[in-house]
């Protein structure tokens, strides 16, 4: 009976200690190599490498939750979830609904792939993920825009012939115009976009933000963010000085 | 899972095909099966209960309770279920949590609303966020299983609501002649017979159901056809041990052959029930269930 109580006592501390510091993370889990689901079928990437490392070093408890993209705000402004960590840009539209923390992934470059070398892409039908800086873009740039729900959706127009190239990240693009076997390469020139890829928060939650910042300049100024980044992305990939 | 799975790369096909199918991925899509299943088997009585309750309020003798009952059916049957799926629920969450935020913490100075954020004390969130991952998905669960309930529990409220109107007049009449009270001839001469007449049309109401189960996702839910396109969409050597193209055709193909195997057992099973309600009644009524 002693023992139960304890054990209970325990318990009761153990999840109070918890309390403070559970933070759920929210990503999308089908944007490799920032978030994708691998063969165990657990959230894995660069994003949950580093989610995990900031998550240690600012000393927070962090749980993965996955969530489709298009609610991926309205989830996070409702309470579900704390932070979104899903290869967010940072933009002006996004800032008035959400917070970002500082980027920790550099601004970079969009970039067109397409089936042939003369695709059409700026009076064609390019492809782009809903919701999206490029999205955005495409719709500005004249060219026919046609929006799917998911990244891997919009390569698959290309392929299948819907679309005549799909406009996204680069980084998104490499591996899979490198493992095409030249069905598909990339045409025109790449297109910076958006100020960076940063974590989105709720507007209320300052002191988390600043948390998840430190944590973010202290992985910057050690080199360890560098190293990941070269990891996942390659050692073309931009890093930060 | 298997031993030899180490290295896929050098495997031949069906080897390859056994360790693929086998993967931590994998067993995630088939519990995402019993998953569904599951959820028909939890919502189909407990929407059934909401449409006797909404059928009985809306034949209420007392004006205002009927028309809650009417309300709710016409309502309910108005609204486009995507709508329902995809406002209600964050509603109904933020409710519940609303709730809880009021009893469970007074002393709470700052507004629940801050711009665009939802904001209740750290007790009253549903579940605690110091929760683990399976109570979240538990409840996203139940959130699910009350959504569909409530949708179509409208639906079945009017069937049954038909129904009960479709019993023999002479049948109640029969009933108060031998002296029954209103409640006595409703569960005893009413609800036995009103089943068969209500029959074709829940059948119908299950059907529609056991298709409507992909909206799951929209929940939150991972449910199969998440799944399916989660693991048929073309995976490059980079991210898996497993890479291989486009395959979402042959992962829906399977869905396919799931969803007609189901609705023809439930075919099966239906007609069956049927013909046993059907015993002693009317030929009428047998001419309705086919």
């Amino acid at each position: 009976m002693k023992n139960l109580i304890l054990t209970a006592a325990a318990f009761s501390l153990a999840a109070g200690l918890a309390q403070a510091q559970t933070v759920r993370m929210g990503t999308e889990g089908a944007y490799p190599p920032y978030n994708f689901i691998n063969d165990a079928g657990e959230i894995d990437g660069f994003e949950r490498e580093l989610g995990d490392e900031l998550c240690a070093r600012a000393e927070l408890d962090c749980e993965w939750v996955k969530n489709d993209w298009d609610s991926i705000i309205p989830n996070l402004v409702s309470g579900n979830y704390d932070t979104i960590i899903a290869g967010m840009s940072i933009t002006d539209e996004r800032d008035e609904v959400i917070d970002f923390t500082q980027d920790y992934y550099p601004p970079t470059a969009s970039a067109y792939a397409a089936a042939s070398e003369g695709a059409d892409i700026e009076g064609g039908v390019v492809a782009a993920q809903t919701a999206t800086i490029q999205a955005a873009h495409v719709a500005e740039s004249g060219a026919t825009l046609l929006e799917y729900a998911t990244p891997e959706e919009t390569v698959a127009a290309v392929r299948n012939g819907e679309a005549d190239a799909v406009f996204a990240d680069k980084d998104y693009l490499v591996p899979i115009v490198e493992e095409s076997g030249g069905d598909l390469m990339f045409v025109g020139d790449d297109v910076p976009l958006g100020g960076g890829i940063g974590m989105g928060l709720r507007e209320s939650d300052t002191e988390l933000k600043e948390k998840f910042n430190a944590a973010i300049t202290s992985m910057k100024e050690d080199g360890s963010l560098n190293k990941l980044l070269k990891k996942w992305f390659g050692d073309e990939t931009t890093v930060y000085e | 899972m298997f031993a030899y799975c180490a290295d896929p790369a050098t495997l031949d096909t069906l080897p390859w095909l056994s360790c693929f199918l086998t993967t931590g991925v994998h067993f995630a899509f088939y519990a995402a099966f019993i998953k569904v299943v599951l959820l028909l088997a939890i919502t189909a009585p407990v929407a059934l209960a909401f449409g006797f309750a909404g059928a009985m309020t809306a034949r209420s003798r007392i004006l205002p309770v009927s028309w809650l009952g009417k309300g709710y059916i016409s309502i309910v049957r108005g609204v486009p279920d995507i709508a329902f799926f995809l406002f209600f629920v964050i509603a109904l969450d933020q409710g519940f949590e609303y709730l809880r935020h009021v009893v469970l913490c007074p002393d709470w100075d700052q507004p629940v609303r801050q711009g665009n954020d939802f904001l209740v004390c750290p007790a009253a969130k549903l579940p605690l966020g110091t929760a683990p991952e399976w109570q979240h998905e538990f409840y996203g669960f139940f959130l699910a299983v009350i959504t569909f309930a409530l949708v179509f529990g409208a639906f079945a409220a009017n069937v049954l609501y038909g129904a009960m109107r479709s019993v023999p007049r002479g049948q109640m009449e029969t009933a108060e002649a031998y002296g029954m009270s209103r409640r006595q001839a409703f569960w005893r001469i009413m609800v036995p017979q009103m089943w068969v007449y209500a029959l074709p049309g829940l059948s119908n109401l299950w059907m529609v159901l056991v298709k409507a189960t992909p909206l799951l996702f929209l929940l939150g839910v991972e449910d199969i056809v998440y799944w399916a396109r989660e693991l048929g969409g073309t995976k490059t050597p980079r991210f898996t041990d497993y890479p291989h193209g486009d395959w979402r055709m042959w992962y829906f193909l399977a869905l396919l052959v799931f969803y007609l195997a189901f609705t023809r057992v439930s075919e099966v099973l239906l007609e069956r029930l049927n013909t046993r309600l059907s015993r002693g009644q009317s030929t009428i009524t047998k001419r309705a269930g086919a």
